[in-house]
C-alpha cells in the first residue's frame, strides 16, 4: 500500500484531481459568475450601438428638445424626462413622510410580534406586480380622483397653477399617486431595518434626560439612522424612475410639458412601452433605445448613490 | 413628573405617535383594498372558460385566456432554465471560491447589483436588440430569456447570502474527514442551505411572473395558440395590460379575472416561500 501511494503515475493523479473536482467546480462556477459581467457589458454595448443613428442626428439637443413627434421623425426627450421626474418627485413627496411614519411605528412602538406580522403584509405589497397596480389605477384610483378628490382640490386650491386646467382622470397626479403606493413598501421595510439597528442606549439616554417618546425618536433615533433612511429613499426613487406599466396605464400618454398636475403627461418608460413594438422607422426605434440608455444611466447613478449611503451607514454602525 | 412636562410637548408626542399608527394602518390597509377589490371583481368574472378557451374576437362574449396561461408557463420555464443555474452557480462562486476581497468578486457583486437595479423595460430593449431584431420576429424564446436575465441577479445574491449563513465549522468538519473542497461544498454546505436557496428562487420566479414590460416587444402577444417556442406568444401580464387599456367592457372583465389569477398565484408563492424562510435553519 505504502509503495503504491508513493509512486502515483501522472494519469492517476489526473483522475484523482477530477474525482476531487475542485478545479471543475471552480471553473464552472467562475464561468457563471463571469456571465453576469458579460451580459451587463453586452447590454451597455447594445444600447449604445442601437441608439447610434439617433445620437448622431440629434446630439445633445435630444435631451433639451421639447418635441416628440414620431410622424415627422423629430425626437426630443425633455417632455418625457419631465414626466418621469415630476411623477417620481410627487411619489416621493407622498411616500417618504407616510412610509417613514409607518416605519417609526413598526420599529419603535409596535410590539415585536405585531410588527413582524405587519411588516410581512407590507412586504407582500412589494410583491404585487406593477400591471396589477395599473389595473387598479385605471378602474379604482382614477374614478375616485375624478368624482371625489379633484372637485374638492379645485374648489379649495384651484388657484394654484399646479391644480389648474381641466381634469380628465389620466394625469400626472394619478401617476404620482400610483407610484407612491408602489414605493411605500420599500421605504417602510428598509427604514424599519435601519431604525431597529439603532442601539437601544440612544433611546434610553434621551428618555432618561426627560425627552418624550416622540422627541427621542425624532431628535435622536432618526438623525442617527438618517443615512440609511436616505439610502432607502434613493432606492425607492430608482424604482419610481424606472417603473413602467403602472405609469403607462394612468399618466395619460401626452408628450407635453404642463404646469398642472391635473394635465396628462408622459414618461420615458411609458413612451418606450407604448411605441417600441410599433416603431415606425429605424430612427424612431433608435430614439427609443436612446431613451432606454438615458433611463439606464439615471438609475445606475441613483442606485449607486443609494448603495454608497447604505455602505457608509454600515461602517458608521461599527 | 409628567405634570412638569409642558402641555405642548405632551400634545405633540401624542399626536405624532398616533399619526405613526394611522399611517401604518393606511399602508397595511392598502394591501387589503387591493386584494379585496381584485377578488371582488375578478371572482365575479372568473369561470371555467377562462382557463380552457381562447380569447374571442371583439364584441363576442365569453372566451378565456388559456393561451396566455400556457404562454406564461412556457416563458417562465425558459426563464428558470437560465436564471436558476447561472444565479445558483454564480452564488456558489461568490460564497465559496471568490472570498470577500479581490477585484473579480467585487466586479461580479457590483454588476449584479447594477443589473438588479436596471428597469425591466431596459432589459426588454436589450433582449429586442439581441434576440428579436436580428431574427425579424417575436418569440417565446426572446420573452423567456429576457425574464431569465432578470432572474439571475436576485438568484445569485440570495444563493450567496444563504451559503454565507452556513457556519464555517461544518466546512471544516467535512474537510477534516478528508473531503475535497468541491465535495464539501456540494454534499455538506449546499444541502444545509437548500431550504433558503429554493425559497429565494421561488420568490425570484414570482417576481418575474408578474413582469410585463420586458415581454411587450420580445414575446409580444397573440390571440391564438402559439406553436412551439418561436412565435409571438401571449402571457397573462401582457394580456392584462392590453385588455385593461382597451375600450371594451367585456375585455375589462377578462382583465379583472386575469389580474385576480396572477395576483393569487404570486401572493401564494410569496407566502409559502416566506413561511419556509422564517423556519429555515440557515437563512
Amino acid at each position: 500500500m505504502a509503495t503504491s501511494q508513493a509512486v502515483v503515475r501522472p494519469a492517476n493523479r489526473f483522475f484523482r484531481r477530477v474525482r476531487e473536482g475542485n478545479e471543475i467546480a471552480y471553473t464552472i462556477t467562475v464561468i457563471c459568475a463571469a456571465s453576469i459581467l458579460l451580459v451587463t457589458v453586452l447590454l451597455v454595448f447594445q444600447l449604445w450601438n442601437n441608439s447610434g443613428i439617433a445620437r448622431h442626428k440629434f446630439g445633445w439637443s435630444f435631451i433639451g428638445s421639447q418635441t416628440w413627434d414620431p410622424v415627422n421623425e423629430d425626437f426630443g426627450a425633455l417632455p418625457l424626462a419631465f414626466g418621469t421626474l415630476v411623477s417620481s418627485a410627487l411619489a416621493l413627496l407622498i411616500a417618504v413622510p407616510s412610509g417613514l411614519m409607518a416605519a417609526i411605528f413598526l420599529a419603535e412602538l409596535a410590539p415585536p410580534k405585531a410588527s413582524d406580522v405587519l411588516t410581512f403584509l407590507i412586504e407582500l405589497l412589494a410583491a404585487v406586480p406593477s400591471v396589477i397596480y395599473g389595473l387598479l389605477g385605471i378602474f379604482l384610483l382614477v374614478p375616485i380622483l375624478k368624482d371625489h378628490v379633484v372637485p374638492v382640490l379645485k374648489s379649495t386650491l384651484g388657484w394654484l397653477p399646479i391644480f389648474s386646467g381641466p381634469f380628465y382622470g389620466y394625469s400626472m397626479l394619478a401617476a404620482g399617486l400610483v407610484l407612491a403606493i408602489m414605493i411605500i413598501p420599500f421605504i417602510v421595510s428598509v427604514s424599519r431595518e435601519v431604525l431597529l439597528a439603532v442601539p437601544v442606549e440612544q433611546r434610553e439616554a434621551a428618555l432618561g434626560l426627560g425627552a418624550t417618546r416622540w422627541e427621542a425618536t425624532w431628535q435622536i433615533v432618526i438623525p442617527y439612522a438618517s443615512r440609511g433612511i436616505y439610502g432607502s429613499i434613493f432606492l425607492a426613487l430608482a424604482r419610481a424612475l424606472g417603473e413602467t406599466m403602472a405609469v403607462t396605464m394612468v399618466i395619460g400618454n401626452n408628450p407635453k410639458i404642463a404646469m398642472s398636475l391635473l394635465a396628462p403627461g408622459y414618461s420615458i418608460a411609458a413612451v418606450i412601452a407604448n411605441e417600441f413594438s410599433e416603431a415606425s422607422s429605424a430612427m424612431h426605434a433608435a430614439s427609443l433605445t436612446e431613451l432606454g440608455l438615458v433611463l439606464f444611466a439615471i438609475t445606475v447613478i441613483i442606485n449607486g448613490a443609494a448603495r454608497l449611503m447604505m455602505l457608509t451607514t454600515a461602517e458608521h454602525a461599527k | 413628573m409628567t405634570n412638569t412636562l409642558s402641555f405642548r410637548r405632551r400634545a405633540v408626542n401624542n399626536v405624532m405617535l398616533s399619526l405613526t399608527a394611522v399611517f401604518t394602518v393606511l399602508v397595511v390597509g392598502s394591501l387589503f383594498v387591493i386584494l379585496g377589490y381584485l377578488a371582488y371583481n375578478g371572482w365575479h368574472f372568473l369561470n371555467w372558460d377562462f382557463f380552457t378557451k381562447l380569447p374571442t374576437p371583439v364584441g363576442e362574449p365569453g372566451g378565456g385566456m388559456a393561451n396566455a396561461i400556457v404562454g406564461s408557463a412556457k416563458m417562465l420555464l425558459v426563464a428558470t432554465m437560465i436564471g436558476v443555474p447561472f444565479g445558483f452557480l454564480g452564488g456558489v462562486y461568490l460564497s465559496e471560491f471568490g472570498g470577500e476581497h479581490g477585484l473579480f468578486p467585487f466586479l461580479v457583486r457590483y454588476t449584479t447589483d447594477l443589473l438588479n437595479g436596471v428597469p425591466s423595460i431596459v432589459i426588454g430593449i436589450f433582449a429586442w436588440t439581441v434576440l428579436v431584431r436580428p431574427r425579424h420576429h417575436y418569440s417565446a424564446w426572446a420573452g423567456g430569456i429576457a425574464l431569465g436575465i432578470m432572474m439571475v441577479p436576485i438568484a445569485l445574491r440570495s444563493t450567496e447570502e444563504f451559503l454565507q449563513g452556513v457556519p464555517n465549522s461544518m466546512r471544516e468538519g467535512a474537510m477534516a474527514l478528508g473531503a475535497s473542497k468541491a465535495w464539501t461544498i456540494f454534499t455538506v454546505v449546499i444541502p444545509a442551505a437548500m431550504k433558503g436557496i429554493i425559497s429565494g428562487m421561488m420568490l425570484d420566479l414570482a417576481r418575474v411572473a408578474g413582469e410585463t414590460a420586458p415581454l411587450l416587444f420580445t414575446a409580444l402577444s397573440s390571440r391564438y395558440w402559439s406553436k412551439g417556442w418561436d412565435e409571438p406568444t401571449a402571457s397573462l401580464p401582457v394580456m392584462i395590460f392590453n385588455y385593461a387599456v382597451s375600450p371594451y367592457d367585456d375585455w375589462h372583465q377578462q382583465a379583472w379575472a386575469a389580474g385576480f389569477v396572477l395576483l393569487a398565484l404570486v401572493l401564494l408563492v410569496n407566502i409559502i416561500a416566506r413561511g419556509v424562510l422564517s423556519r429555515a435553519t440557515y437563512k
